[in-house]
């Protein structure tokens, strides 16, 4: 067992946990946190990614000790009480998801995929950044019109801040 | 219609919990004194289990059961059932052998479940699993279904000889062969319809809780007809009686037609639970594990041959398909590669004659059930193949072959069951043409081929059935079961409205298009209704959703009800304003008296209902109405696909330049979400087309069995797709809606082979065409 320590979602957390423990169970098992999810074993489907010191990680590949002294987001804390996120409005607006499985981590692999990048996206760039996360309801279609429109509002919201 | 009723493009109203992580699937879901189920399955295809030796795994950490396959069956709990039963052609009924949820005595694919650990925490319940130690006599397995067939193959049934379940056949063979005797052109192909997994981005779960004081059992699984669930837990399996056993579908992340059956590990979890005097038991498979339990998709080879006229008319179709059904019979399987499957090989064509023989065999494999599509993608794949083969050999233009073989009248009675009821298959042809730009082809071919590069253009003119089914129909060609729809309208004293829906929910947006029906019905806001589903505490009873049924089926029953409702309240109306029921109107949350401006406010009535101060003689307060919809016809989507793609020669890389759907689905309420079951289908079928293959070795190692080796489409694998609808109204239900969650996995796949086949000039080219087949194809030559 080893005694954890991390930022979720802006919360302090602590917890004693198994060496093995997955970063993905610390979320969802310990800190109830169940917007994470696991759709492989394998790393393959990205419905398991979070931000980890504000990079998108598949929470399936680090153990929870790795994440020790992080400041770890979830899709929970995406945004702020009864507000989404511009990438959290893009989906809905866009019928960017079905069953909404893949959905939160398409949208945290979107928002990083905007941090790095910057808000605009071509559609061939937005379809190779998301080769790390399957959707299999959407053809993907609706999903790349949601991030190239989140992005949009996104770069909207920064050019905002920065005036 | 009004902003949110039938035909809007409303926004949908779950959404807002998937977004932000508030969606509650069955892993979602943990109970005080949870307890974990892991399961030793078989690593071999073939074998007699010899000895199973609990003792280590007992005396470890946190396990507070061990069960085999004897002590279930010892239980009194029932062999997996298959609901649909089939008779051969000599009419004798299939040979279904017997499916235990734990294995009794042999093991018949790997991932057969042979014991169940049940332990304090899942790190518990998988360590003591690995030390389950579970000898076998291993014995030879069979996993191609031609192999099946052969003198000397292994035999996995004792009921079912030669491992054949049934051989059955559709349509008239003598007035057929007749047809080839008088035929002008006779076209022949081999078909190979390719092992698929489903794959829905949330694996299979169950949690079963069991009230020891009530004797009382409840359910969260990961179901698409929770209802039917319970049904066949209770009545078959004997896990409980129905009245102390609940089913609840909470959230479920994809379905497509997986998610259907009642798996070994729901009745397991559910049995283990009494068995080792714990609160509740969960299990929760990995993807490895779905790879190797999850019912698998499609596996047929075919032989078929299509006659023609000197005319090019169609004059017979000939098919001989082998299916494999795996190992064992799953709740659907024997339908798909018959009635849901034969039925289809007419296509959009007027053929006189047609026959089709079938014979669906064991194998050593997972079992085969419905997948999106279940049978019709199998027709449509051998149809539209062959239209485009023949349309080559016989050096017409595709589409003009097509065009002279169309139904054009209907009601259109096929020699393979079906009445096609309406339909304008030339439209929507003429539509997907023009929006490919296919009159201009050949420019972008010359352009790709200075570049190197191969190009293609296909099509594919699908029809398919929907709108599963008339009872009394279904009944009498084998179905266990009615495939009806049952609603419940309740409006509450304040005028908001509960529909409860034997449909289920796992992606389709029903919370929103179920809405819509009583926002354009009282002109209500949708954010006044609830959709409840996926309860069986809550809903009576229903069928489920599979077979793009919950339109033209679920949504039918909405409408009788809501006709109810409607009926009720303006009666009471009626009494309350001093007027004759047959002036009222309801619109916009008013119901007033025609011509009049004598009216009341929508709840007013609704309170009036509930008061009952002021209600007609005789008449019921309240204002709740249910309602059964048996359909009277299948219905009929329909449509044309057009792909056009790009091989790389030296790589066989094949890109999808542009792919066009033009769907007649009929009535539509939601566009939004309409198109996107368009695109998700067309993933699927694309999918199938070039990538997705399960493939076995020949000891019965599933090699297919991580997303790390199936290939599924990633989004730049795929272009942004070009849909559009046109619309032919289904005559047979309320709304006139045909269903469109299947067209785009059942007419794609023959559009992008037709393509492919027409980049590289020949027909040498087997699915799914990955890279490596492409470029084997184009080396061979024809």
């Amino acid at each position: 067992m080893a005694k954890v320590e991390m930022t979720v979602n802006g919360r302090m957390t602590s917890a004693n946990v198994e060496d093995r423990t997955l970063l993905v169970d610390y979320l969802r098992e310990d800190r109830n946190l169940t917007g994470t999810h696991v759709g492989c074993d394998t790393s393959q489907c990205g419905a398991c990614v979070v931000h980890v010191d504000g990079k998108a990680v598949k929470s399936c590949t680090i153990l929870a000790v790795q994440a020790a002294g992080s400041d770890v987001r979830t899709i929970e804390g995406l945004a702020g009480d009864d507000q989404l996120h511009p990438m959290q409005e893009a989906f809905r607006n866009n019928h960017g998801l079905q069953c909404g499985f893949c959905t939160p981590g398409m949208i945290m692999s979107a928002v990083d995929m905007v941090n790095r990048l910057g808000p605009k996206l071509d559609e061939a760039t937005i379809r190779a950044e998301l080769e790390g996360n399957i959707c299999r309801c959407t053809g993907y279609h609706n999903i790349v019109k949601s991030i190239a429109a989140g992005a949009k509002a996104m770069g909207k919201g920064m050019k905002k801040a920065a005036e | 219609m009004g902003i949110e009723g039938i035909g809007a493009r409303v926004l949908r109203k779950e959404d807002k919990r998937f977004i932000t992580g508030q969606g509650r699937y069955t892993d979602d879901h943990k109970v005080a004194g949870m307890h974990y189920a892991a399961f030793v399955r078989s690593p071999h295809a073939h074998a007699k289990i010899k000895k199973i030796n609990t003792k280590a795994a007992n005396q470890m950490s946190g396990v507070v059961g061990i069960f085999d396959g004897k002590q279930l069956t010892g239980d009194g709990i029932g062999n997996i059932i298959c609901g649909w039963m089939i008779h051969s052609k000599d009419g004798s009924p299939m040979n279904m052998g017997a499916w235990s949820a734990l294995a009794t005595e042999y093991v018949r694919y790997v991932g057969d479940a042979v014991v169940v650990v049940i332990a304090e925490t899942l790190a518990e319940a998988r360590a003591a699993a690995e030390a389950v130690d579970v000898s076998y006599k291993v014995l030879k397995a069979v996993i191609d279904p031609e192999d099946a067939l052969k003198n000397g193959a292994p035999q996995l049934h004792p009921e079912a000889k030669n491992n054949t379940i049934y051989d059955w056949e559709i349509g008239d063979e003598a007035a057929t062969d007749a047809a080839f005797a008088k035929a002008a052109n006779v076209v022949e192909m081999d078909i190979r319809n390719n092992r698929l997994v489903p794959n829905a981005m949330e694996p299979r779960s169950a949690l079963a809780e069991y009230d020891a004081a009530e004797d009382h059992f409840t359910l969260h699984t990961t179901s698409q007809n929770p209802h039917v669930a319970r049904l066949v837990l209770s009545a078959f399996y004997q896990v409980a009686p129905e009245n102390k056993l609940r089913v609840i579908a909470p959230d479920v992340g994809g379905g497509f037609g997986s998610k259907i059956y009642i798996y070994p590990e729901e009745i397991v979890c559910l049995w283990a639970a009494k068995k080792a005097r714990v609160k509740a038991v969960k299990w929760t498979s990995d993807r490895s594990e779905a790879f190797i339990t999850d019912a698998h998709g499609r596996d047929h080879v075919s032989k078929a041959k299509m006659a023609f006229d000197a005319d090019n008319r169609i004059l017979g179709f000939k098919i001989d398909t082998i299916a494999n059904i795996g190992a064992y019979m799953s709740l659907f399987s024997s339908s798909v590669p018959t009635y849901l499957y034969a039925t289809l090989l007419s296509g959009q064509y007027n053929i006189a004659n047609i026959h089709c023989n079938v014979r669906t065999v064991y194998t050593n494999t997972v079992p085969v059930d419905a997948y999106r599509g279940a049978g019709r993608p199998e027709a449509t794949f051998l149809v539209e193949r062959m239209m485009e083969t023949a349309a080559r050999q016989l050096d017409v233009d595709p589409a003009e072959l097509r065009r002279a073989n169309f139904v054009r009248e209907f009601p259109h009675q096929t020699p393979v069951i079906f009445c096609y009821d309406a339909g304008d298959y030339e439209t929507s042809l003429n539509a997907a043409m023009e929006a490919a730009d296919y009159a201009n082809f050949e420019k972008r071919r010359k352009r790709s081929a200075r570049k190197g590069k191969l190009r293609g253009i296909g099509m594919s003119c699908y029809i398919e059935a929907c709108g599963i089914a008339p009872s009394a129909a279904v009944g009498s060609l084998g179905a266990g079961v009615g495939l009806w729809e049952s609603a419940e309208v309740r409006v509450n004293p304040v005028g908001t409205v509960e529909i409860l829906t034997g449909s289920h929910s796992h992606g389709q947006g029903h919370e929103t298009t179920f809405a819509q029906l009583v926002s354009d019905r009282f002109g209500l806001p949708s954010e006044n209704v609830q959709v409840v589903h996926g309860d069986t505490d809550k809903v009576q009873f229903g069928m489920g959703t599979y077979g793009s049924r919950s339109g033209a089926v679920g949504m039918s029953a909405i409408e009788k009800a809501l006709d109810k409702v409607e009926d009720k309240a303006k009666k009471i109306a009626a009494h309350m304003l001093e007027a004759s029921e047959g002036d009222i109107e309801i619109k916009d949350g008013e119901v007033s008296v025609k011509g009049t401006d004598k009216k009341l406010l929508w709840h007013e009535v609704c309170l009036g209902a509930y008061t009952g101060h002021n209600l007609p003689e005789g008449m019921e307060p309240g204002l709740k109405e249910g309602a059964f919809y048996d359909p009277t016809n299948f219905t009929f989507p329909a449509g044309c696909y057009i792909c056009e793609v790009e091989v790389d020669p030296d790589t066989g890389t094949t890109t999808i330049e542009q792919f066009v759907a033009a769907d007649d689905f009929g009535k539509i309420i939601n566009p939004m979400i309409v198109e996107g079951q368009v695109h998700g289908g067309l993933a699927q079928g694309i999918g199938q087309a070039l990538m997705e293959n399960a493939v076995y070795d020949d000891s019965g190692q599933l090699l297919s069995a991580s997303y790390m080796d199936y290939t599924m489409p990633r989004a730049d694998d795929l272009p942004s797709f070009k849909v559009s609808t046109t619309e032919t109204l289904c005559p047979g239900n309320p709304l006139g809606i045909k269903g469109c969650g299947e067209a785009g996995a059942i007419g794609s796949p023959p559009a992008v082979i037709n393509a492919i086949t027409n980049a590289i000039g020949h027909n040498n080219l087997p699915m799914p065409a990955s890279p490596h087949n492409v470029w084997a194809a184009v080396q061979a030559g024809e």
